[in-house]
């Protein structure tokens, strides 16, 4: 640590490359390569996107501007509606029901268990798995196994299946893709554990602190960034679903799991550019404004 | 391991602990813990085993739609059919082409351009160029995968270069975030050494510099690997001949073709999950601590 820290300091002191005048060019040719793909490939078409939001483009062909009537339309449509409506319970429901499993799993795994890197190594595997694949599984599981088991036990709410159920269809999806977004957050979490030094819970064990006032008073205040960190990544992902719906139920019954990315893209093919532009305008700006509050209301707690 | 055999140590285990806490309890085994991970590894268990059960048995008896019951006899009929009918080996060969142009290409094109920016740091220019990249974090993939299509479309990029290089493209500002982070930590004296003995930039990137960012370059190519791989959305939007699409994309293209045939769309499946699976099980130490280094940064 301290030899950093010199080292640091020394840089400061003597900044070599800063005496030279301009920049040797070798590092736009670093640069270039990075800069010119992402301006071709992400602010090109951002712009353009949302340049023909104001228009009635078709996605090809003439088109003419019609101003902001698009947006208007949007806030007046059943369908864009309800897939926000949607996406937002989804999201939500997701973001909490995750961290909780990958808190506690996490927690489990950095206790003094057996087995650790054989458990490890289970609960990692949904990561390595294609959401879409995954997805097919649990529709087989949800049309067949789980009926099958509501059936034999006369649950009259699971004998037939969750996906085919307007009200309930959202649930199974949450179930899916916390299925395999539980992982990634649980590794943040381990590594946010393992940030916890063990003197610190031998020394409130000696004064007599039970666990659930360890839980309370020293990891949970160490690990809350981590939990800022999973929330804003997690949210903006859950916001983007899309894979478990096209696997699990084609945004059915009827338009009740359609998210807002499944909306957007049904719109494409159904010719309808300039709108969906603006849909996904709308979209973009909801979640940098959720990205900002999360990142003001984790970086507003002390530690 | 029977239940029984492991259920006594368990509750013996949990007796001592909690008769001992505060004083040496902090050393014995977590026995209820360990249960109850156990217990709830199953959740990830249970949907394997039944992929694995389901691709073995032959059409007849997969109709039963048991997911649960062992395949009698032991059928390879369903790799057979699903090997043919999604032609896999093509499939195989396009998920590799775009996950190692991605991998690649994500490396050279963040390390490079962290860098540049990491040295030159003190330059508004390069400084702008840097917020410029990490912008992309906040941009959703729908958001602009429309106006992508139809650039795609347009550059002839409708296939899987054009994926790889969106991928890269995604991942650019949170791998260049990586490994400006992880260059900062590396000492300039090192580099300046060199650069008395003549070095130029060019040569003191790629053998000094490059050859320390192995370990955030492994970390950023599992991640890499990890998302390109088994994407979804990207290629089914972006590659125009069904024909020559991804793993995921084809699973998805023959569900209808699949229909009730069980043993076929499981085998096709647990071909899509292998690869990643296998990779994981022989590199697992390397990918945890690739994921954890990722995780924390």
């Amino acid at each position: 640590m301290t030899d950093t820290a010199v080292r640091t300091t020394g840089r400061a002191a003597k900044p070599v490359l800063r005496a030279r005048p301009g920049v040797e060019p070798i590092y736009w040719l670093f640069l270039f390569p990075a800069v010119a793909v992402f301006t071709l490939l992400i602010t090109y078409p951002a712009v353009e996107g949302l340049t023909m939001s104001f228009t009635n483009s078709i996605g090809l062909g003439d088109f003419e501007w019609i101003g902001v009537r698009n947006y208007i339309a949007l806030f007046r449509d059943e369908n864009i509606l309800s897939s926000y409506a949607f996406t937002f319970l989804f999201a939500a429901v997701s973001v909490i029901l995750v961290n909780i499993i990958a808190f506690f799993l996490a927690l489990g795994l950095t206790s003094k268990i057996r087995f650790t890197n054989p458990l490890r190594a289970v609960f990692v595997i949904p990561m390595v798995i294609s959401a879409i694949i995954y997805s097919f599984v649990f529709r087989f599981l949800f049309n067949n196994s789980v009926t099958q088991f509501g059936q034999a036990l006369g649950i009259e709410g699971l004998s037939t299946s969750l996906l085919a159920n307007p009200d309930w269809a959202w649930l199974a999806i949450v179930i899916v893709s916390t299925w395999g977004s539980v992982p990634s957050a649980m590794l943040i979490y381990i590594a946010g554990l393992m940030t916890v030094p063990g003197e610190v819970y031998e020394a409130s064990s000696i004064d007599g602190a039970t666990p659930w006032q360890n839980l309370r008073h020293i990891t949970l205040p160490l690990v809350v960034g981590y939990v800022g960190i999973n929330m804003i990544i997690g949210f903006k992902n859950y916001l983007a679903v899309y894979d478990q719906i096209v696997g699990l139920t084609q945004g059915g019954p009827g338009t009740a799991t359609r998210s807002v990315a499944f909306t957007i893209f049904a719109g494409f093919s159904g010719g309808d550019y300039a709108y969906q532009m603006a849909n996904a305008a709308v979209f973009f700006l909801i979640t940098i404004v959720i990205a900002l509050l999360q990142l003001r209301l984790t970086q507003g707690r002390p530690s | 391991m029977s239940t029984g055999t492991s259920i006594a140590p368990a509750v013996a285990g949990a007796a001592v602990t909690a008769s001992r806490r505060g004083r040496i309890g902090q050393e014995k085994t977590n026995w209820t813990a360990t249960l109850l991970l156990f217990a709830a590894s199953l959740a990830v268990l249970v949907p394997l085993y039944v992929t694995a059960m389901m691709a073995f048995k032959t059409t007849q008896q997969s109709t039963d739609l048991n997911a649960f019951s062992l395949p009698s006899p032991v059928s390879f009929d369903g790799f057979v059919a699903a090997w043919n009918l999604t032609n896999f080996p093509r499939a195989f060969l396009v998920s590799l082409v775009v996950t190692l142009v991605s991998v690649t290409g994500s490396i050279l094109v963040s390390s490079m351009a962290a860098y540049a920016i990491v040295r030159n740091w003190d330059r508004k220019l390069f400084r702008y160029a840097f917020f410029y990249l990490l912008a992309a974090m906040f941009i959703p993939f729908p958001v602009v995968a429309l106006p992508q299509v139809r650039l795609t479309g347009l550059l002839g990029l409708d296939n899987y270069v054009g994926v790889a290089l969106l991928h890269i493209v995604f991942g650019l500002a949170f791998n260049t975030l990586l490994f400006s982070t992880f260059l900062r930590s590396i000492p300039l004296e090192l580099e300046e050494s060199m650069r008395m003995d003549g070095a130029s930039t060019w040569q003191t990137f790629w053998k000094l510099i490059f050859p320390l960012l192995a370990p955030m370059a492994a970390t950023v190519g599992i991640f890499v690997f990890l998302s390109s791989w088994n994407d979804f959305m990207m290629p089914s939007l972006i590659i125009s001949q069904p024909e020559w699409q991804t793993i995921p994309v084809v699973n998805s293209i023959f569900q209808t073709q699949f229909s009730n045939n069980y043993n076929v769309s499981f085998a096709s499946y647990l071909m899509a999950m292998a690869p990643a699976i296998i990779v994981y099980v022989f590199a697992q130490r390397w990918v945890m601590s690739g994921l954890t280094q990722g995780a924390i940064k």
